[in-house]
């Protein structure tokens, strides 16, 4: 929008003003929505944090007991005695409007009503190991699905906060600065228009004067 | 309902198979990135897709696509050896990206 395109009229000049008044306004209600997501954002990146160095240490221990177990068994019979699951898993997924990010929620319910009831081979053949890596599977998966749900707010919080600090920036540093500046030219071109017809008029007047009576 | 998918190797995938989860076990990184993008597709309904971080790298450009789609969440997991710190550097990341600079 460079100063010089602008037609100097008093119709250009309201329009001006109400689109001002307007990125104000927009400026103003992006700013605080921006400090809303960020104070939500920041809660969410702390349980994330916790989150995920839960889980990672809570897998890496299930797949250590799930080594020891697979040391004592041999690979087919671990590969037997997990090859059908007796448990599934179904997701139901809701979503929650925070600043209008549409984030997932995350409900899950096991086939079986019981989330102990995970083992799915009899206990004659298996090691004791398994049943306890098993174990720390699925303590550790309420976590991950926990994890999964924050770790995804996060991210569609991040990416419309980036959005939303873009916009607040075009509209404070580039937008209302412009409009200002086309506003201010556009009244004192008004204003030098106006004196230079009033000069004119002056000037007009004399002459006229002078005419008529003809005097110097 | 929507189900969840485990891509990650082929001894990782093995407990989560206990678990009840659609496992995916992969052998590199190609496998990964095909597993990956059937199981975007939003036909194929799954709502949570955990991937092992030793492919997190080779598959950055998948996983940031999806990144701004409300579904699926696609959440790195450590492998067999351990943690490689992706998913941390990832939180971070996304941090500095909300933020504008780097706080933490």
């Amino acid at each position: 929008m460079a100063g010089s395109t602008i037609i100097p009229t008093r119709m250009v000049l309201k329009q001006l003003k109400a689109r001002l008044k307007t990125a104000r306004r927009g400026h103003k209600l992006l700013k605080d929505k921006r400090d809303e997501m960020m104070r939500q954002f920041m809660d969410i990146v702390k349980r994330n944090k916790e989150l995920r160095l839960n889980v990672e240490q809570g897998l890496t221990d299930a797949f250590a007991a799930l080594q020891v177990a697979s040391s004592i068994m041999s690979p087919e019979m671990l590969e037997q005695a997990l090859l059908y699951p007796r448990q599934s898993v179904e997701l139901d997924v809701k979503y929650k409007n925070i600043m209008s990010v549409n984030v997932p929620l995350y409900n899950y319910s096991t086939k079986s009503g019981d989330s102990s009831d995970i083992y799915p081979y009899g206990f004659a053949q298996t090691s004791g190991e398994l049943d306890d890596a098993l174990e720390y599977m699925s303590k550790v998966f309420e976590d991950m699905l926990k994890l999964a749900e924050v770790e995804k707010t996060m991210q569609l919080l991040a990416e419309e906060i980036e959005k939303t600090r873009r916009r607040v920036n075009a509209l404070e540093y580039v937008m209302i600065p412009d409009l200002e500046k086309n506003i201010k030219y556009i009244t004192m071109k008004l204003e030098e228009n106006e004196n230079a017809t009033k000069v004119r008029l002056l000037k007009v007047k004399e002459m006229v004067l002078e005419k008529a009576h003809d005097f110097k | 309902m929507y189900k969840i998918g485990v891509i990650a190797a082929r001894d990782t995938v093995i407990g989560f198979k206990a678990l009840g989860l659609d496992t995916y076990p992969v052998d590199n990184a190609d496998e990964a990135k095909r597993a990956l993008r059937s199981l975007i597709n939003p036909e194929s309904n799954y709502a949570i897709i955990y991937l092992e971080d030793s492919f997190a790298e080779a598959l950055k450009a998948d996983i940031d696509r999806v990144k701004e789609r409300p579904s699926p969440a696609i959440i790195l997991i450590p492998g067999r050896d351990g943690s490689l710190g992706i998913g941390m550097r990832e939180l971070r990341e996304a941090v500095d990206k909300a933020v504008g600079v780097a706080i933490i």
